[in-house]
C-alpha cells in the first residue's frame, strides 16, 4: 500500500490512477496511522511553498513524514512536495521546509519564462533505482517556478536545463524527488512510479 | 532542452467531440476519451477540452469526462468552456485534469483569475484570449468570438499574466477554421509581452504552419484540430518535420 499524503495542496486523482493503472494499491490519506503503516509515501503538491508547509504543520504531517524518513520508509516527493523536502525556499520571502534534503529552492532568473511549463529532458548524473530503464535524454513534464537547489550535487540523479542546469531528481537513501510529474508523463512517467513501488515493495 | 508542444484540441459537445469552422458548422467526430488515448499514443504533447455547450446541466457532463480521462490519459490535458467560478474550476481539477482555461469569465471577472491561481497555483491556469485583427492591432472577443469587449489583446495579455495566469491560449478569430497558418504577428506581440508560456491557435493547416507559429510566432506550444480529427497530418509527422528543421520536440 502506498499512501498519498493529501494536505489540501495538489493533484491526487492523478497520481492515484498512474498508480492503480499500474496495479499498485494507494489511498489518498492525511491519516497518521495510514501513513505510518504504508509500504511507501508520495508527498505530491502544487502551488505555493510557504502554504504547503503551513498545511502540513497544521495538520502535524510534518512530524509524521520525519518520523516515517527516520524509519526508513521509501518517501517519493514530487513537484511543490520535492521542493518541501528540502530545507528553505525563498518564495515569500523565506519558508522554511520539511529539511529532510539540505539544500534551498529558489525562483528562476529574470528572462525566462515561468513557470517553467512543458516537456523537459532528463539528463542522467549517476546510477539510480528511480531512474532505472530511462533512456538518458528522455523527457518528462514539469510546470514549476521554483527549483531544488540541493547543498550536496551529489545527491542529484537527474539534471535538466531551464537557463541553467537543475537538480531534476534526487535519491538520498530512501529518498526520492522528482521536480517533474510522473503522473503526467506518459509511458516513462509511469515507468518512474512502478521503480518507486518496486523499491517500496522490497521493503 | 524544454521541448515546444504540439496540443490536439477536442471540442466536446453533449459528450462528443466537434470541431466548428470560424466557431461554426459543427461536424461529429467521435467519443472524447478514446480521441484522448489515441492522441497520447500517437505523441501528443498535451490535450485541451474545449467543452462548446457549456450549460448549467453540461457542468456534470464535462466533469464526468474530466475523471474518465484522468483514469486513462498519463499526460496534462486542460479543460475549458463555460467555467465560471472556483468552485467549478476546483471541481474539474480535483476530478483529474491538470489546467482550467478561462476565456468570457476572466474578463467579466477578473478576481477568477487571481483566486483559482491562488487556490491550485499559476501553473493550473490559462487565460485564453480571442483575438480579432482591428486597425491598430487586435481585439479581445469573449462568447465564443461573438461579442466585443473594446480590450486591447496585448494590454489583457499583460494583464491576465499579472492576474496569475499560468499561460495564454491566444486565438486568432480570422485565422481559426481556414487552415491558412497562423496569426504569427498576433502570436509574436503576444510572446514579447509576456514572460509566461503562449499556447498559440487558429489556421493550422501544414507542419509548415506549426513551424512557423513556433519560431517566426515566437510560441511555446501549438494547438491545432482539424488538421489531425481529420487524419491530414498525423502528430508524429509534425514532429518529424520540426526536428528536421531544428525544434526540438519530445518524441
Amino acid at each position: 500500500m502506498i499512501a498519498i499524503v493529501d494536505y489540501g495542496l495538489g493533484n491526487l486523482k492523478s497520481i492515484l490512477y498512474a498508480l492503480e493503472r499500474l496495479g499498485q494499491e494507494a489511498i489518498i490519506t492525511s491519516s497518521r496511522e495510514e501513513i505510518l503503516s504504508a509500504d511507501g509515501i508520495i508527498l505530491p503538491g502544487v502551488g505555493a511553498f510557504r502554504r504547503g508547509m503551513e498545511n502540513l504543520n497544521k495538520t502535524n504531517l510534518t512530524a509524521v513524514l520525519k518520523e516515517s524518513v527516520k524509519a526508513d520508509k521509501p518517501i517519493l516527493g514530487i513537484c511543490l512536495g520535492m521542493q518541501l523536502l528540502f530545507t528553505r525556499s525563498s518564495e515569500h520571502g523565506r519558508s522554511n521546509g520539511l529539511n529532510i534534503i539540505p539544500g534551498r529552492v529558489e525562483k528562476f532568473g529574470a528572462g525566462l519564462k515561468v513557470p517553467h511549463m512543458g516537456w523537459n529532458q532528463i539528463h542522467k548524473t549517476r546510477p539510480s533505482s528511480l531512474l532505472a530503464g530511462i533512456p538518458e535524454g528522455a523527457f518528462f513534464y514539469f510546470a514549476h517556478s521554483y527549483y531544488p537547489i540541493p547543498a550536496d550535487a551529489g545527491v542529484s540523479v537527474g539534471v535538466s536545463e531551464y537557463g541553467g542546469q537543475f537538480a531534476s531528481a534526487v535519491e538520498v537513501g530512501r529518498v526520492f524527488a522528482t521536480q517533474f510529474h510522473p503522473e503526467r508523463s506518459g509511458n516513462l512517467g509511469l515507468h518512474v512510479l512502478e521503480n518507486f513501488c518496486k523499491i517500496c515493495r522490497k521493503s | 532542452m524544454l521541448a515546444k508542444r504540439i496540443i490536439p484540441c477536442l471540442d466536446v459537445k453533449d459528450g462528443r467531440v466537434v470541431k466548428g469552422i470560424s466557431f461554426v458548422n459543427l461536424r461529429d467526430a467521435g467519443d472524447p476519451v478514446e480521441c484522448a488515448k489515441a492522441y497520447s499514443n500517437a505523441g501528443a504533447d498535451e490535450l485541451v477540452f474545449l467543452d462548446i455547450t457549456a450549460t448549467i446541466e453540461a457542468r456534470k457532463t464535462i466533469i464526468d469526462l474530466a475523471s474518465r480521462v484522468a483514469k486513462e490519459v498519463f499526460i496534462p490535458y486542460t479543460i475549458g468552456g463555460g467555467i465560471s467560478s472556483l468552485d467549478d474550476a476546483r471541481a474539474i481539477l480535483e476530478a483529474g485534469a491538470e489546467k482550467i482555461s478561462i476565456n468570457t469569465a476572466a474578463v467579466r471577472n477578473e478576481r477568477l483569475i487571481t483566486d483559482i491561481s491562488k487556490a491550485f497555483g499559476n501553473q493550473a491556469v490559462i487565460v485564453a484570449i480571442d483575438a480579432l485583427r482591428r486597425e491598430n492591432g487586435w481585439e479581445v472577443f469573449i462568447s465564443a468570438g461573438t461579442e466585443p469587449t473594446g480590450l486591447d489583446v496585448i494590454k489583457w495579455a499583460k494583464k491576465v499574466e499579472k492576474l496569475g495566469a499560468g499561460e495564454i491560449l491566444l486565438t486568432s478569430i480570422d485565422a481559426d477554421g481556414h487552415q491558412t497558418g497562423y496569426d504569427i504577428e498576433l502570436t509574436a506581440a503576444v510572446c514579447d509581452a509576456v514572460s509566461i508560456p503562449v499556447i498559440a491557435s487558429g489556421g493550422a493547416g501544414s507542419p509548415e504552419d506549426i513551424y512557423r507559429v513556433l519560431t517566426e510566432g515566437k510560441a511555446d506550444a501549438a494547438l491545432a484540430a482539424s488538421i489531425f480529427h481529420y487524419g491530414k497530418y498525423t502528430i508524429g509527422q509534425v514532429k518529424e518535420y520540426l526536428h528536421k528543421k531544428g525544434v526540438c520536440v519530445r518524441k
